[in-house]
This record gives C-alpha cells, structure tokens and sequence, in this order.
C-alpha cells in the first residue's frame, strides 16, 4: 500500500476559511451571482474529494503566500478525513446548485447553510466536522467477514 | 433576504456548536452504573484480549483514534506522560478502524475518546475530545481503588 497521501492542516484550514468567505457571500448574493459562487466553489470542493489538494486554488495560494512565510508545518496530517470532508462539502454544494437553478431557493440557501457552518467550524476552532462523521460511517458499516 | 437569515443562522448555529465542543471536550464522566441484576461479564469492561496487552495494575487509559485524527496525537502525548507519573496505570492506543467491534461496544462517535479502566477491566470514567492533564489526573483518582 502506498503511503497515505499528507497534508498541511494550517492549509487546510485557510481553505476552510476561505471556503466560508464563498459560501456567506453566496447567501447574500442574487441568484446568478450565487450560482456561480457555489459552482466554483463545488470545482474546489470537487479538487479535495478527489484528493487534488494541489490542484485547490486555496490550497495553491496558501502554498505561494503563506507557507513561505510560516515556514514548515509542525506536523501534518493524513489526507483520508478531510478528503472525505470535502466530499460531504461538495454534496451540499451540488445539493444548493440544482435547487438554486431549478427556483428551489430555500432549500438551495440552507443546503448552503450548513456547508457554511461546517467551513466555519474548521476554520474557528480547527473542528472537522465531515472528519467526524468519518468514523460515525465506518462504525455504521456492516461489519466485514 | 432568506440568504441573510440563513448566514446568521448558520453563525449563531457555529457560535453554539463551538461552545458546546469546548464545554465537552477532554470532560470525564463516569458510565452510569450497571442495572443491579445485570451479571458481571455483561458489565461495560475492556479485557487485555481485547487490547492484545495486559492491563494496568491500578488503571489503564484506553485511547480511541483514528490514523488521520490531529487532536489524537496530542492526546497520546498527555498520556504517555500522565502514564509515566503514576505507578500502576498504563496507556493503550486503540485504532478504531481496525477494532471497529470495540468502538461498536462501547460506543465510541469520535476520536480521540478516552476509557478509564479499574484493575479489573471494568470502564470506570470516560471523555472524547482533548482532555487536560487535570482532568486526567481526576479521573485516574476516580478509577484507581484507594491503597
């Protein structure tokens, strides 16, 4: 097995706080404006689901402005949780894209809710709340033969 | 003028979340003791099979973690020191993926979560999150019989 992919979680969490940047001016903005916020925001989402962290244009930034300026982590992080963090991110933002486009707005704007207050949360207190749903999962799974 | 309501809904709901993690987190509680009638081998406890390692001769601290789980290595820093300092305790690390029936049992939703073990075996005190080093201290006292 190939050794689990790493990464900075000051990184991460920059990209939380980011990510609630985008989310809160999506609630505020008119309905196109909101769209194209919430798609772009599904792309980066998209990025860390798939385990691209580098391809993340939050995480790009944070690598060319920040970490040279910080110097090197302390320590990092296995990538397994918060990529499936970013899973459950870009569900909710799919989830508010389509009912957005198809005139759905409450439901698009509290499925953007709560992606915003799972941003916040990582980004405020360091609680990665799609992390700890991780083990909920797996304990919920059948239990293998 | 909806979106506005959710933003500062979902800011009162992380205002409210992140004080309740900071309240709960690393705090210790006892289980709650067994039904009178219930027999001793269906008691809430951890044996050394389990853990594949004998069990400390006052108490042993049971960590929860996953491999991906950053609050769970400064936990096992704080233990493996607390372990160092009093006599008889011991600290054993649990994968929780790897011993998923164990998490199952008793009942473990996050990582780091910490059992608190008597002689015995028997689970004695309990806490998820970062603990401090007092509130470890604490628990121990709970759980260790007096000499």
């Amino acid at each position: 097995m190939t050794r689990p992919l790493q990464v900075d979680p000051r990184g991460l969490r920059f990209s939380a706080a980011l990510t609630s940047v985008v989310l809160a001016a999506a609630l505020l903005a008119p309905r196109p404006a909101a769209l194209a916020l919430l798609a772009a925001q599904a792309l980066v989402f998209a990025a860390g689901a798939s385990g691209r962290f580098d391809l993340s244009p939050y995480g790009r930034l944070f690598a060319r402005v920040l970490r040279p300026r910080l110097g090197p982590p302390a320590e990092l992080e296995d990538a397994r949780a918060p990529q499936f963090a970013q899973g459950v991110g870009l569900t909710f933002t799919l989830v508010a894209v389509v009912a957005l486009a198809a005139g759905l707005d409450v439901v698009g704007l509290v499925a953007t809710g709560f992606a915003l207050v799972a941003a916040l949360l990582n980004a405020v207190v360091g609680f990665c709340l799609g992390c700890e749903t991780y083990l909920v999962l797996r304990r919920l799974a059948p239990v293998r033969a | 003028m909806t979106g506005t309501w959710v933003l500062l809904g979902a800011l009162a709901a992380t205002v409210v979340v992140a004080l309740l993690l900071r309240r709960r987190d690393g705090r210790f509680a006892a289980t709650p003791a067994p039904a009178p009638d219930t027999a001793a081998d269906e008691r809430e406890r951890v044996d050394a099979a389990d853990l594949d390692v004998p069990l400390g001769e006052r108490a042993t601290l049971v960590q929860f973690s996953s491999s991906f789980c950053s609050p769970c290595r400064a936990t096992r820093v704080l233990l493996s020191d607390v372990v160092r300092s009093v006599p008889g305790v011991v600290h054993v690390e649990v994968d929780a993926e790897s011993h998923l029936d164990l998490v199952r049992r008793h009942r473990v939703l996050r990582t780091p979560t910490v059992l608190v073990l008597g002689p015995d075996g028997e689970v004695v005190q309990r806490a998820s999150g970062v603990p401090r080093r007092e509130q470890v201290l604490t628990a121990l006292a709970l759980a260790v019989p007096e000499d």
